[in-house]
């Protein structure tokens, strides 16, 4: 048998498709007939695979198994927050009575969804110390964007158009300068001082009139909650410009502080990172941007209001709104999930998540500092970067190796390569959702990856050695794009 | 022994107990938890929270009932509203394979060997994007159908260089005000042309025209691609997915770009997201294509893999300099409308679209013999068409409710008591025929 049970499995649609398979069985029409439009408008033909039901869910659920994922791995995947996502949310947000309605509806009508994104408005208020929030961002680059908007925005409104220079730390997310850059700004890259901070001295220099704002990540990407915090905002302030914080990081912050409260005037939270909100391989989530009063008039369409005659809730438009971010009122579904996770913790649950996930992300520090270089050692927040700088040195061994190695192990590897200040940075968060048992057996499998690196580096440059696909041709993909079945690359 | 209340609130969540924490602390080299916090200036640490006490599963249960209970649902009424979100039956199989938490609950597959099920959905995806568009490549999903709109001007205008968006007049009110928001501090601007009109202004980027258009008309496109060409400007057009089971897809009238909204394939109406953008163009431009995009290629043993690829182009390569800021493909709702466009198949979305065209023709026939109610045009339409009341259709949809019926679109302010209403194949005969002898009533 010449067939490897790997090419069935990746056989795609089109080319599992024979003409006269049905997937769906689909009523009749009980209308009479009626008179077509002219030939000129309708489609002679459509190629779409044909296939049995069974065969679909075979095929799905097949290739399904080819992932790692929160619910069969350790997913230590640091700036991700891959932590377990409640079974209740996914069951919530399923309901009909939520996930039916239709958004066009009148408002009368959808009371229900209203005071839920309503009473979602107001916890995230509470558990981040700001005033006022828009839910619509559909990602966290969403928000960023609504965010950048609205600095641009209140900038124009007080006539201080020369403001377009955002400033964003050398250990940001790529996403922040790209959402500044959407907003109309000019980037300025702030560095990192030796311990891990914002540069104090670079940013009084960097400030002046220009200044529209800074965008900041606390705790940074590095893991480090920044010590200077209070002086970067004054700083910012007093030259006049807005503090943006990217809550991509928020998970080690609930309840331990408020963003409010240190000085933030517009922050993002990532709801499919700190509120559970599946991932999905890439999506859905939502990034709803939270701000201070005197920024409410801007914020992106639509807010929820509560009419407090009638006690009814009704979809607002602010003042000088920055506009809508899609056609409705955010991603509902992913709401509704948050929504759900907030009620089921309450206040002492969620005061418990960011005291687990600092411990655990602490822990593994401490077990593994002697084996990896501590590129900042200090005390970190949810998350922890090593370096493995030295294992490159020393056996060429490169962060790329030590992660695909972990595969073998059944662990996903950390994030790597990031922040971009670190050289082969292997950025690790456990999330609280990690029992201590899981954290020691990492910490064992990351101690013997470290003398595998020595032993039998071999071993770590072909990893990983039991997945669907050993290590692909990247270059090529990007050199010949193929991106889609057609009759003639595919057979 | 304790009972489970002596123990106070433990979170479902968090596995490490009090002993496992003192142990890990002990390890650590701290005395305790506060002491990990330290970095945060004291005046600011361990602030109140004000949030409710934790509910159970059954208490949440009741609670959401409650909220449902504030709801009026489409499906417990009949529904003919549309206006860019439709209601179409979802087989089984999507949610209980789109469900699978090997798919829900992984990341963005940064790592294809341990992604390769979200990668080759993803590559599936935009294969029959291709198909359903006969456009040449498509990228792994946007935000919805009206990111993707704005994201088409901004690539059109990275692709040509010139600053003006003209717009056709049909386009939905909705994206042209999402296109506003993605593109304002672009050094774009944007101009309106009326159907009849030949000439776009000098330096216009690309042509946006929508079909079926905002009140529901399909046009004959090749003439607007004829108009955008001429002006050395790109064809964008927003398509809805469904109407292509039936109607001349946009890449046979040399669209240059098409976009759509993935939610008619398989996807709840759920308030209005999540959604998935559909986003394609023609292959010369794939290098100016915001978002993600999955490629096929070889791993190190000669065997078929896919990776996301062209890399180059985003953000967490090229920074302030990326095609855009996004970052999600929003790709389980992506994995919903592939498996639903395989369920369906060659033969199912041209049986679903022709069921949608029957009904809403059976509708719209019946309506306009009504007296006192009128058709707005008499153009050819898919699922959705535009009706002129006797009176404000407020007062129209607030009398249909009282009889279960979630009436359409009021439109009254862009045509005088104008109404959009949409049928699918869930609006029944039976319904239909309720819809009209309801109105029949209302004079």
């Amino acid at each position: 048998m010449n067939t490897k049970i790997n090419d069935i499995n990746r056989k795609l649609l089109m080319d599992r498709s024979s003409p006269g398979r049905v997937g769906a069985t689909l009523p009749p029409s009980d209308v009479p007939k009626q008179k077509l439009p002219p030939d000129k408008y309708l489609r002679e033909n459509i190629n779409l695979p044909e296939l049995s039901e069974s065969e679909l869910v075979r095929y799905f659920s097949k290739l399904s198994q080819f992932n790692f994922s929160i619910d069969h791995n350790f997913y230590p995947l640091g700036s991700c927050t891959m932590k377990y996502n409640p079974k209740i949310n996914d069951e919530i947000a399923s309901i009909k009575g939520l996930s039916n309605l239709h958004p066009l509806q009148d408002e009368s009508t959808v009371q229900g969804a209203l005071k839920l994104m309503f009473e979602l408005q107001n916890s995230l208020c509470e558990i981040t110390g700001m005033d006022d929030i828009s839910l619509a961002p559909m990602a966290g680059a969403d928000g960023e964007l609504a965010g950048m908007l609205m600095t641009k925005a209140y900038h124009l409104a007080n006539e201080e158009p020369q403001r377009k220079k955002i400033l964003i730390p050398d250990s940001a997310h790529g996403t922040n300068p790209a959402s500044a850059a959407m907003a109309g700004f000019e980037v300025i890259t702030l560095p990192s001082d030796h311990n891990g901070n914002a540069d104090i001295e670079a940013l009084k220099s960097s400030v002046d009139e220009t200044l529209a704002g800074l965008m900041i990540t606390l705790p940074s990407t590095l893991g480090l909650f920044d010590t200077n915090i209070l002086d970067v905002c004054r700083i910012v302030h007093n030259a006049g410009g807005i503090v943006y914080g990217d809550g991509a990081n928020l998970n080690s912050l609930l309840g331990r502080v408020k963003l409010g409260e240190l000085g933030f005037d517009i922050i993002h939270s990532n709801l499919h990172k700190t509120f559970t909100q599946p991932h999905g391989g890439g999506g859905p989530g939502a990034g709803p941007v939270i701000i201070k009063d005197f920024l409410s008039d801007y914020l992106p369409s639509p807010v929820v209001r509560l009419n407090q005659k009638d006690n009814s809730y009704s979809l607002y438009s602010p003042k000088n709104t920055v506009g809508k971010m899609g056609a409705f009122h955010g991603n509902f579904g992913a709401l509704v999930r948050a929504y759900s996770y907030i009620k089921t913790l309450g206040e002492p649950g969620i005061n418990q998540i960011s005291q687990n996930a600092v411990i655990n992300a602490n822990y593994i520090r401490s077990q593994l500092k002697d084996y990896y270089d501590l590129p900042f050692n200090r005390t970190c927040m949810h998350e922890v970067v090593f370096s493995a700088k030295n294992y490159k040195q020393e056996y060429g061994i490169s962060a790329l190796d030590i992660a695909k190695r972990l595969i073998d192990y059944g662990i996903h590897p950390p994030t790597m390569y990031f922040p971009l200040i670190v050289d082969e940075a292997l950025l690790i968060e456990p999330t609280e959702t990690e029992s201590k048992d899981t954290l020691d057996y990492f910490i064992e499998v990351m101690k013997v990856i470290s003398k595998e690196a020595k032993d039998n580096p071999e071993l770590l440059r072909n990893a990983p050695h039991n997945t669907t696909n050993s290590r692909v041709d990247e270059a090529k993909a990007a050199r010949n794009p193929n991106l889609r079945w057609s009759p003639i690359n595919n057979t | 022994m304790n009972t489970h209340e002596d123990l106070g609130y433990i979170s479902p969540y968090i596995p490490n107990t009090d002993l496992d924490r003192k142990n890990m602390l002990n390890k650590i080299g701290v005395s305790s938890i506060d002491e990990l916090f330290k970095d945060i200036p004291d005046k600011y640490r361990n602030p109140n929270l004000n949030l409710t006490k934790p509910l159970s599963e059954f208490e949440l249960k009741k609670y959401i009932d409650e909220i449902c209970s504030m709801n009026i649902v489409p499906g417990d009424y009949s529904c003919f509203l549309g206006g860019g979100s439709y209601q179409h039956h979802i087989p089984a199989i999507v949610n209980q394979l789109s469900t699978r938490s090997e798919y829900m609950t992984s990341y963005t597959p940064y790592q294809p060997e341990v992604s390769q099920g979200t990668l080759q959905t993803e590559y599936e995806f935009q294969s029959l994007c291709c198909l359903l568009t006969n456009m040449e490549v498509a990228n792994a999903g946007m935000y919805d159908g009206s990111t993707s709109l704005a994201e088409a001007a901004l690539m059109s205008a990275r692709i040509n260089k010139k600053s003006k968006i003209a717009i056709l007049n049909t386009v939905s009110p909705t994206y042209i005000e999402i296109l506003k928001t993605y593109t304002q501090y672009q050094g774009l601007s944007i101009y309106m042309i009326e159907e009849n009109q030949t000439k776009l202004e000098d330096d216009t980027t690309c042509l946006i025209v929508q079909n079926p258009n905002f009140y529901g008309n399909i046009d004959d496109m090749n003439k607007f691609a004829d108009i955008a060409h001429k002006h050395e400007a790109l064809l964008v057009a927003y398509t809805d997915a469904m109407s292509l089971g039936m109607f001349i897809p946009p890449g046979d009238y040399d669209a240059d770009i098409a976009v759509a909204e993935g939610q008619t394939l398989g996807v709840p109406t759920s308030f209005g997201g999540p959604y998935v953008g559909i986003f394609t163009c023609k292959k010369k431009y794939i290098r100016q294509m915001p978002g993600r995009i999955v490629g096929a290629t070889e791993d190190t043993k000669g065997n078929t893999a896919y990776v996301l690829t062209l890399q180059t182009r985003e953000q967490h390569i090229r920074r302030e300099n990326a095609t855009s800021n996004i970052c999600t493909s929003v790709a389980l709702i992506a994995l919903m409308s592939t498996i639903y466009m395989a369920s369906l198949g060659k033969s199912g979305i041209k049986h679903i679209a022709e069921l949608c065209y029957q009904k809403a023709h059976y509708a719209s026939n019946l309506i306009n013999k009504i007296p006192g109610y009128s058709l707005l045009s008499d153009k050819v339409f898919f699922r959705e068409f535009g009706i002129i009341c006797p009176r404000p259709p407020k007062e129209i949809n607030k009398i249909l409710l009282e009889k279960k019926i979630i009436g359409g679109l009021d439109i009254s302010d862009k045509v005088e008591n104008g109404m959009l209403i949409s049928i699918t194949e869930l609006n029944s005969k039976e319904e239909i025929d309720l819809l009209v002898s309801a109105l029949s009533e209302i004079k």
